[in-house]
């Protein structure tokens, strides 16, 4: 039966920080990188998912580009010459993660994901350990309506995996980002507390994706909380491919 | 036969008493000598009319009673060169006929008879060039769109307007709806376009009104030869002028930007190949298709072909609407047709929340995308607002920033989160309790936001800070020094 498929596109050649990479046509330039075994830092980004581009953690340079890439939606190219990590993008991604935790509540020490939080391995991984932007202390709310979850968007970073997760995966959109700027929050159903919304199936694959203590299962306490991001990923390859991971 | 009188019926007169005025001059002369039309263009004499007597003389006046005189012979008047505007207060905005009499539709009928491509070949001649801000060639964009391979394609128009002091495109809407709608339509004709929208900002009322009123007699009388053009209007976002946030809008969506490539030349609206240019740009294209784009392209510089028109406002005592050739000077506009005395002017901001100042010590600056781009500002939509030396620049750049906070989508981290670290930081040098720490941190971070921001906004978002960084440098240092009794703004170079 292989016979009759057609030939997948050939692989293309591009150099990232100077290694010599193959990657498939329509590869993302982030597939490529962790393909070869290199470390672009992400945190909106989910394999999985469709790629937002929104947390920028992942922009590399590409020679001859004008403007810094997201590696995360940008196609790879024969020829392409990439670095992931310039003076210029290690001071960008600090920067980036300081912004991070100021403009929300972070607190490590009392939070359920304290130890398994990718805000928190993205921030060792690029040597932050304080902001030195001031701290914006943000009042935002809890929302423990829902039997099972709760939502604390003090340590919500907008990533909006549970908002794709829901949507794409679950199909139920439960999720979606209300208001803007610095004011936006992720809200249930139609900005109703989470536990009054209908199309809620109690999956908990919103808590399963989430990056941080934000989306959390109401029995965890601190540093309690574990996380399965592979879900999105093993979910689209039981579907797509029939392959299934408990089998 | 006597006079009879044209009474502008655009935002600004009417805001200045419009009414009053035409009332006035209908109990004098009768109401069917009274004819509403656009935009008269010095709008800070408002309300206007002008007269038209039965010798061709026509004389302008401004006032509720009519009672300032204006002269017509001013530069003002005389250095404008009006293409985009050529009908603008001539026309009577809600009569098609009356479009129709003075060539409306004229040039659609001659493009029907020629091919696509002869179409798009004479926008690439004129060297039109995106009016919306970026500047990117009108010519290869429709080229673009045409060559993509699908059954289909659709036409939008930008008419989201929202730079703070800008206003050339809703004197567009408000004063000749019909040279948009044939631009647009002519636009449908070269790339193979099925269906068409404009995308309106909530707040422009009347141009909203004007546009359905002029769409509903296209269609009556057939001109756009079946061209659906629909309306959307926005709701408030200033985010939704970037393109891919507009298309999202029109979807139905959030009005949030994506990441691009995909362009919506390749992939915009539900997917389709899009074509989008704003007003002014759709506004050109009857006049280039008239006259050919030679024509067109004899005007202007060697980059930046044509006219452009700009909201000129601010400190300055001749303030309106004026469309002049590319490559003027900002000495001659802010000077000659400004009217600022010699020696009073600080700077000029072109470009909004996106751009930046130019000094007045380089006031001979040609208007062109290129020159502008090298201070460190914009062309942008056309917005010039002229800066005294009241204002202080860093409480200006504050004001840039704030807005841009208020309008980020929130999308994404360093336009959401950077642009209130940058705010504050600005405040403190407002406030001049800021210390040279603050500065190394302001410079860094707008670095930052502008390199790593997802849209335009964002990475435009710190222009106007590194702008008057450069120019004026000297205040933002002076705020750190502490309190002290003299007044922050630097005094006007000679």
């Amino acid at each position: 039966m292989t016979g009759a498929q057609l030939p997948a596109q050939l692989p293309v050649r591009l150099s990232i920080n100077g290694l010599v990479v193959e990657a498939a046509a329509e590869a993302t330039l982030l597939q490529a990188i962790r393909s070869a075994g290199l470390q672009v830092p992400t945190l909106c980004h989910l394999d999985g998912l469709t790629p937002v581009g929104a947390c920028r953690l992942c922009l590399v340079v590409i020679e001859g580009h004008p403007k810094l890439e997201p590696a995360c939606v940008t196609a790879v190219a024969d020829g392409m010459v990439v670095h992931t990590h310039t003076p210029e993008l290690d001071t960008y991604r600090r920067m980036a993660v300081e912004l991070f935790f100021a403009e929300g509540n972070h607190v490590c020490a009392v939070c359920v994901a304290n130890g398994a939080c990718e805000l928190q391995a993205v921030a060792v991984e690029v040597g932050m350990d304080h902001s030195r932007f001031p701290y914006q202390y943000p009042r935002r709310q809890v929302d423990a309506s829902h039997p099972l979850f709760s939502l604390d968007h003090h340590r919500c970073i907008l990533c909006t995996r549970c908002v794709r997760v829901c949507d794409e995966i679950e199909a139920a959109h439960v999720w979606d980002v209300g208001y803007r700027g610095s004011s936006c929050s992720i809200i249930a159903g139609l900005d109703q507390p989470w536990g009054e919304v209908a199309a809620c199936t109690n999956c908990g694959k919103c808590v399963d994706v989430c990056p941080t203590g934000a989306l959390f299962r109401k029995e965890d306490g601190s540093g309690e909380k574990q996380p399965h991001p592979e879900r999105a990923q093993q979910l689209v390859e039981a579907r797509t491919e029939h392959h299934w991971h408990n089998q | 036969m006597g006079v009879s009188w044209r009474c502008c019926d655009a935002t600004a007169c009417r805001a200045a008493g419009g009414a009053a005025l035409r009332q006035r001059l209908e109990a004098e002369v009768g109401a069917d000598r009274v004819k509403p039309v656009g935009c008269l263009r010095l709008c800070g004499m408002g309300p206007l009319a002008a007269a038209d007597h039965a010798d061709g003389s026509t004389e302008l006046v401004g006032g509720v009673a009519g009672e300032r005189r204006l002269d017509l012979a001013h530069p003002f008047f005389l250095l404008q060169r009006s293409v985009v505007l050529e009908r603008c207060g001539l026309v009577n905005p809600n009569s098609i006929e009356d479009a129709i009499a003075q060539g409306a539709y004229a040039a659609l009928d001659r493009c029907r008879q020629l091919a696509p491509q002869a179409v798009i070949e004479q926008v690439e001649r004129s060297g039109l060039r995106g009016r919306g801000g970026a500047g990117y060639p009108t010519g290869r964009k429709w080229q673009l769109v045409a060559a993509q391979a699908s059954p289909t394609r659709a036409v939008v128009c930008n008419a989201d307007e929202g730079d703070p002091g800008a206003f050339m495109d809703r004197a567009v809407l408000e004063g000749d709806p019909h040279r948009l709608l044939e631009g647009m339509a002519i636009a449908a004709h070269a790339v193979g376009a099925a269906e068409a929208f404009i995308y309106v900002r909530a707040e422009y009322a009347l141009a909203i009104e004007r546009l359905r009123t002029a769409i509903a007699a296209a269609e009556a009388r057939g001109v756009l030869a079946g061209l659906p053009i629909q309306l959307r209007i926005g709701a408030g976002a200033y985010v939704c002028g970037e393109e891919t946030a507009l298309l999202h809008s029109i979807e139905g969506g959030r009005g949030t930007p994506r990441p691009r490539p995909p362009y919506p030349a390749v992939s915009g609206l539900w997917g389709l190949p899009t074509l989008i240019n704003n007003v002014e740009t759709f506004a050109a294209v009857p006049a280039i298709l008239r006259e050919g784009g030679d024509w067109y392209a004899a005007m202007g510089t060697a980059t930046s072909k044509g006219t452009k028109v700009f909201a000129l406002s601010g400190a300055i005592p001749h303030t309106g609407l004026i469309e002049v050739e590319m490559g003027t000077s900002l000495r001659t506009i802010v000077e000659a047709m400004g009217q600022s005395p010699p020696g009073q002017v600080k700077a000029v901001q072109t470009g909004g929340p996106s751009g930046g100042c130019v000094p007045a010590a380089l006031l001979d600056t040609p208007v062109d995308y290129e020159s502008l781009q090298s201070l460190g500002s914009i062309m942008g939509s056309g917005g010039m607002v002229v800066i005294d030396g009241a204002m202080a620049m860093p409480e200006l750049a504050r004001y840039f920033m704030r807005f841009c906070v208020d309008e980020s989508c929130g999308k994404c981290l360093p336009c959401r989160a950077g642009t209130v670290q940058l705010a504050q930081l600005l405040d403190r040098f407002v406030e001049r309790r800021a210390t040279a720490a603050d500065l190394v941190q302001l410079e860094q971070l707008c670095g930052m936001v502008k390199a790593t921001s997802l849209c335009g906004l964002g990475q435009s978002a710190p222009n106007p800070v590194l702008s008057t960084l450069r120019f004026f440098r000297a205040e933002y240092e002076a705020a750190i020094a502490g309190p002290i009794a003299a007044p922050i703004a630097a005094p006007i170079a000679p």
